[in-house]
């Protein structure tokens, strides 16, 4: 393979550059991590998804070394690290306090996994200055971390971990202790330095769209396992489960009860109103089993007269607005019984009243067959 | 009502204060005073000041006390210190809960009895091996190790205890060996911990009586034995002096510490406010 895919994990046979092979860990009878296996591809900014305590902090620590699995095997670049101690991995970790050094000065933080390789000293002096000009802090290599402000600590660190050029780079929660503007900010500034560095990162987050905006492909955790891995958009626009559903922005979910096929589309059933819509899907399902809808807020079009050009439509009194700026999420009760989330992005800006969607107004929704999905679980 | 009650707090925070100090500044009063007997006022005088200082086992006490406490404190901080890291850092080796108890017992143990003990110990290995040949300021100071290392190892270990590992951890990522990151993390986060450490062993020395009496030889006396031996012949006003020099020197350091560690906070404060 001489010219290296941007997509690596989408061919066949491509060589993994961390292969987690059947890692268990077990604190006592509590199973963090319970028989994962994941291969993550050179290049890949990876993010591990999950909420607290779904064993994705665990298995970072186990790729770092400080953990060490209780069955399995950790494989980078070839080499077999599952016993190999964190000192001598070719891995460094981001760390989610920063855990920066506060008697050393901000030179000294990030030379001093560089003095730890015994690296000559004119050559350190290059690289540390070579980092604190990428992270755009050659001033303030004097400083002691506690002068520096929050975003800059994050800097420094990110610098300290990547200046001994490691072949993995892990980063625990990086972005969790900025506030929201600088969190997006760096955000892209961690996919640039991702991409000029071409070093493999693995992030791990609770934060949905933090992972879904850094990352190459998401692994969703629960309880110790993966519920889904793959790109995005494929776990947002086709995920596995209710939970991801859910988890991963918002959907209607309703139960539904299969009906006839036609043309790759299912006939379904609402099981409460015994409403029909048509959704089309690419599973082989059975009449009469019995699956849930999941239709994304923003799949729903809304609007005061009736629509044209939509196979599922249904009619609704809106209950409640949320103005968000540049969307607006309504929540419309409809006759199904249920109460449907939907947005509608604000493309106009409203003169007087007339034609904007009030509180207790009637509303006509429509979606068209493969705007929703069906999932089994 | 308001003033009432805060004349009531006023009251009962002056009481308390002459509680404290009331028999303190009595006895540096006295120690001026020019009578032999204590409690008779004849005069202002410096008269005992004087004998103090041409007392040459005054003197002798005063060096050897001294010494002791250098001693004591530097070798508890390092032991001390090793166990207290031991108990909060290694976090299962064999024996680890029977370590925990005979660390923190001589904490709780009466003097009497470690000093007895350490005694016959003392007595023991004098017939077994011959060592130590007399007692004196060598079973002195072992004596103080003993249980004032238990002190500085609680002091390290809470220290320890309230820092997490991600230091320590970062250090071992970036390819410091485990004993490289004790030497260059670990310990200087820890040394604000060993200061505290080595000043209360340094003033548990100091203070100590009851076990230097015990384990003590014929030809070595401390301060606290000097100053208790003189005292049982009856009250002397020379001892009021000799007090009140060392509450003077005491008094003087905790302002040092206390001026240093207020311009630290200022500057770090400083610091902070640059950003």
């Amino acid at each position: 393979m001489t010219q290296e895919s941007a997509y690596p994990w989408r061919e066949e046979g491509a060589t993994p550059f961390i292969s987690i092979r059947n890692i268990t860990k077990r604190f006592g009878n509590f199973i963090a991590v319970d028989d994962i296996s994941l291969d993550i591809y050179k290049g890949e900014l990876f993010g591990l998804l999950g909420g607290s305590g779904c064993g994705k902090t665990t298995l970072l620590r186990m790729l770092a070394g400080f953990e060490s699995p209780t069955s399995g095997s950790i494989i980078i670049d070839g080499a077999d690290m599952t016993q190999v101690p964190p000192y001598e991995r070719p891995v460094n970790m981001m760390f989610q306090s920063y855990a920066l050094f506060p008697h050393m000065s901000v030179e000294k933080n990030i030379a001093y996994g560089l003095k730890r390789d015994g690296v000559a000293r004119d050559e350190v002096k290059d690289r540390v200055a070579d980092m604190l000009a990428m992270v755009e802090l050659s001033d303030f290599g004097k400083r002691k971390p506690r002068q520096l402000s929050g975003g800059q600590r994050q800097r420094v660190a990110l610098a300290r971990a990547l200046v001994k050029r490691p072949k993995v780079l892990l980063l625990d929660e990086p972005l969790a202790a900025l506030d929201k503007r600088l969190r997006e900010q760096t955000q892209f500034e961690l996919m640039n330095i991702q991409d000029r560095t071409g070093v493999t990162f693995v992030v791990v987050t609770h934060d949905q769209e933090e992972a879904m905006t850094l990352s190459t492909r998401i692994a969703v955790m629960d309880a110790g396992r993966f519920m889904q891995i793959g790109e995005p958009a494929e776990i947002y626009e086709n995920p596995a489960t209710k939970y991801i559903a859910n988890f991963i922005g918002s959907a209607n979910l309703l139960p539904v009860t299969i009906g006839a096929k036609s043309n790759a589309a299912y006939e379904v059933q609402h099981v409460l109103s015994q409403t029909a819509f048509t959704v089309s899907s690419d599973q082989t399902l059975n009449a009469g089993d019995e699956l849930t809808l999941a239709l994304r807020p923003e799949k729903i079009l809304i609007d005061k007269s009736p629509l044209a050009d939509y196979e599922n439509q249904i009619t609704g009194i809106v209950r409640e607005i949320a103005y968000l700026g540049k969307i607006s999420t309504y929540r419309v009760e409809t006759p199904l019984g249920v109460t449907l989330e939907v947005t509608a992005p604000n493309q106009v800006r409203p003169k007087g009243t007339g034609h904007r969607i009030e509180w207790d107004d009637e509303v006509y929704l429509g979606w068209n067959t493969d705007s929703a999905i069906l999932l089994k679980d | 009502m308001k003033a009432k009650r805060s004349r009531f707090l006023l009251g009962m925070l002056c009481f308390g204060f002459a509680f404290l100090y009331v028999p303190i500044i009595l006895m540096m009063i006295y120690s001026f005073n020019y009578s032999k007997l204590v409690p008779v006022w004849g005069g202002f005088s410096t008269r005992w000041y004087t004998t103090l200082f041409q007392s040459e086992d005054v003197w002798a006490a005063t060096a050897l006390s001294l010494k002791i406490a250098l001693l004591n404190a530097t070798f508890a901080t390092m032991l001390g210190t090793l166990a207290g890291i031991a108990l909060s850092r290694l976090h299962s080796f064999r024996g680890r809960t029977l370590f925990t108890g005979m660390i923190s017992a001589p904490l709780v143990m009466p003097e009497v009895i470690t000093g007895l003990s350490l005694l016959l110990l003392f007595i023991t290995l004098n017939q077994l091996i011959g060592w130590p040949a007399e007692r004196g300021i060598t079973t002195i100071t072992v004596a103080h190790i003993t249980f004032s290392m238990a002190f500085v190892a609680i002091i390290i270990q809470s220290r320890l205890a309230g820092t997490g590992r991600d230091l320590e951890e970062a250090a071992l990522d970036l390819g410091a060996k485990p004993f490289r990151v004790l030497w260059d993390i670990t310990l200087p986060q820890l040394a604000p911990g060993m200061v505290a450490g080595w000043l209360l062993a340094f003033t548990l020395s100091l203070d100590d009586l009851v076990i230097a009496s015990f384990v003590s030889g014929p030809g070595a006396t401390t301060l606290p034995m000097l100053i208790y031996s003189r005292i049982r012949l009856g009250l002397r006003p020379d001892i009021n002096a000799l007090a009140t020099i060392i509450i003077l020197t005491v008094t003087i350091g905790v302002l040092i510490a206390g001026w240093i560690m207020i311009r630290q906070q200022r500057a770090s404060a400083q610091d902070a406010e640059h950003t």
